[in-house]
């Protein structure tokens, strides 16, 4: 997911380099104010940590191999904004010292895996711990949240190509969403293994990341989803709602020249019911993939976890 | 072991070695942002940046197979996207425009990582007043990145040669039990290192 130099154009590079600096500052003072002093050291260990966890490649289907993103797994063990700016020190290493990803890029990749990944993810995952508590919840959530942060991630990634010019939207999309619904499901299984495989050598280290102070967090919760809304708001939504990329063609042949004057209410006089459908269509679909990876989620914690074992609870 | 796999040329002595961080860090910031901003036609421009560019790894006298080797494991992922691009009505020249595009940034940002010592460019950071905790949790990364790596290795070495079962499930549970123990070894090493900074008068 990582975008190299040449594929975001001005506009888009500036405005996910703003959206991830405004990430990364609130990550920032959030950390100041609330990281205990012996946790410093902490944060740059956790970066090499997840840098030397994403080299570790993980046999998929037939010959090829995926790794991890670890935004999910950073946020559950850490915090989010620790994981913020632990992920965002990999990113830089990688731009500046491996060449990966490249630096007009790094706001944007800052913004999808270090902002979004992590908060998005962090975000799912209280919100099941909150209905589901012991083991199996936290594996449950742990997998869930990083199926859904990663498809999210990939998505406003496809959204910074389109909002580019350099892929359209009707290519970025499907292609992105697709491949990342499966590198998703990986993403999401080797999270839980990991952070059960963590519980059962040092519980602590699970169980801290959660006890402390929700109350305190969901200030920062709040700044930071305000900033990942944001950039859903401006990469994803003008293309997920049915008016521009393939509109437009509709639009040239009605004689329509400006896409600003095709909003959605005069859409309705234009009956374009293929169009409407393909957009009902990607939105069951996703429902339903994102029930499945729910679904699978649950299971995977039925396999992992005896049901004698349930009683120890983590929160 | 070859821990220091990507960055043991950027410590050599060369002209290019010899300049400032800040200022090819400068440079290669003009490059690419100028290469960037570039119409996707400019070929006389992408063609003149990229002589001069050879010209510079040419002075830096970096081996040339290890800048190959560089280019040829970073140049999938440009291509794996600007593929993507071919899909769509006239995409033959936006297809071009960025793959040569994204190969110039690439070689100077390649360029940059082997002529300058990461420990240098943190020190322009810091000097442009970079957040301290951001440069702290930087240069840590950067001092225990290949430490970790390594230990990672050791660990899926190990466990390499202990299981000799091919089951798609169990490589995935030994892995994950890798990274697991990895991060709690970090985070006790995290504990040593925070001992050792107080002990020798951090802040």
């Amino acid at each position: 997911m990582h975008i190299p130099d040449g594929f975001l154009d001005a506009k888009t590079a500036i405005t996910s380099a703003v959206l991830a600096g405004g990430g990364v500052g609130v990550a920032l003072s959030q950390v100041r104010r609330h990281l205990v002093r012996r946790k410093v050291p902490l944060l740059g260990l956790a970066a090499a940590f997840i840098f030397a966890a994403q080299m570790l490649n993980f046999p998929v289907m037939g010959g090829t191999s995926g790794h991890l993103i670890g935004g999910v797994l950073a946020a559950v063990l850490l915090g989010p904004s620790a994981a913020v700016i632990a992920l965002t020190c990999v990113l830089v290493v990688q731009c500046f010292l491996f060449a990966d990803g490249g630096v007009t890029a790094l706001g944007a990749n800052v913004l999808n895996m270090a902002v979004i990944h992590p908060v998005i993810g962090y975000g799912i995952y209280r919100l099941i711990r909150h209905r589901l508590t012991g083991q199996r919840g936290m594996i449950v959530a742990a997998a869930f949240a990083s199926w859904c942060a990663t498809v999210l991630a990939a998505m406003v990634c496809a959204g910074e190509l389109a909002f580019s010019g350099t892929i359209s939207w009707g290519i970025a999309f499907p292609a992105m969403t697709n491949v990342h619904l499966l590198i998703g499901l990986g993403e999401g299984l080797i999270t839980a293994l990991v952070i059960t495989a963590i519980a059962r050598v040092r519980p602590e280290l699970v169980a801290e990341s959660l006890q402390p102070t929700i109350a305190r967090r969901s200030g920062e919760f709040v700044g930071l989803g305000l900033l990942v809304a944001l950039g859903l708001v401006i990469f994803v939504a003008p293309f997920a709602c049915p008016w521009p990329d393939g509109l437009e063609k509709v639009a040239e042949r009605f004689g329509v020249k400006s896409v600003a004057t095709m909003l959605p209410a005069p859409l309705a006089d234009y009956q374009v019911p293929g169009l409407k459908s393909a957009v009902a269509t990607t939105a069951i679909a996703g429902a339903i993939g994102t029930i499945m990876a729910l679904g699978l989620a649950l299971l995977l914690a039925r396999i992992l976890v005896p049901k004698q074992t349930d009683e120890t609870r983590f929160s | 072991m070859k821990h220091d796999f990507l960055d043991r040329y950027s410590r050599r002595d060369s002209l290019i070695h010899r300049q400032s961080a800040g200022l090819k860090l400068t440079g290669a910031l003009v490059v690419v942002l100028v290469t960037v901003i570039m119409p996707r036609t400019a070929w006389t421009f992408f063609g003149v940046t990229g002589l001069i560019l050879v010209g510079l790894a040419g002075l830096s006298r970096l081996p040339a197979l290890f800048l190959l080797r560089r280019m040829l494991t970073l140049e999938p992922v440009v291509l794996g996207v600007a593929i993507l691009s071919l899909l769509q009505p006239g995409g033959g020249v936006i297809f071009a425009g960025i793959l040569a595009k994204g190969t110039l940034c690439l070689f100077t940002m390649i360029l940059l990582a082997n002529t300058t010592p990461f420990a240098a460019l943190l020190a322009v950071l810091r000097r442009l007043r970079c957040p301290a905790i951001l440069v702290t949790t930087l240069a840590l990364m950067y001092r225990y990145l290949f430490v970790l790596v390594e230990e990672t290795e050791r660990m899926n070495r190990a466990r390499r040669s202990r299981t000799f079962r091919r089951q798609r499930w169990w490589e995935w549970k030994t892995l994950a039990g890798v990274i697991g123990q990895l991060f709690v070894r970090s985070t006790e090493r995290a504990e040593r290192i925070y001992s050792a900074m107080c002990a020798r008068g951090w802040k």
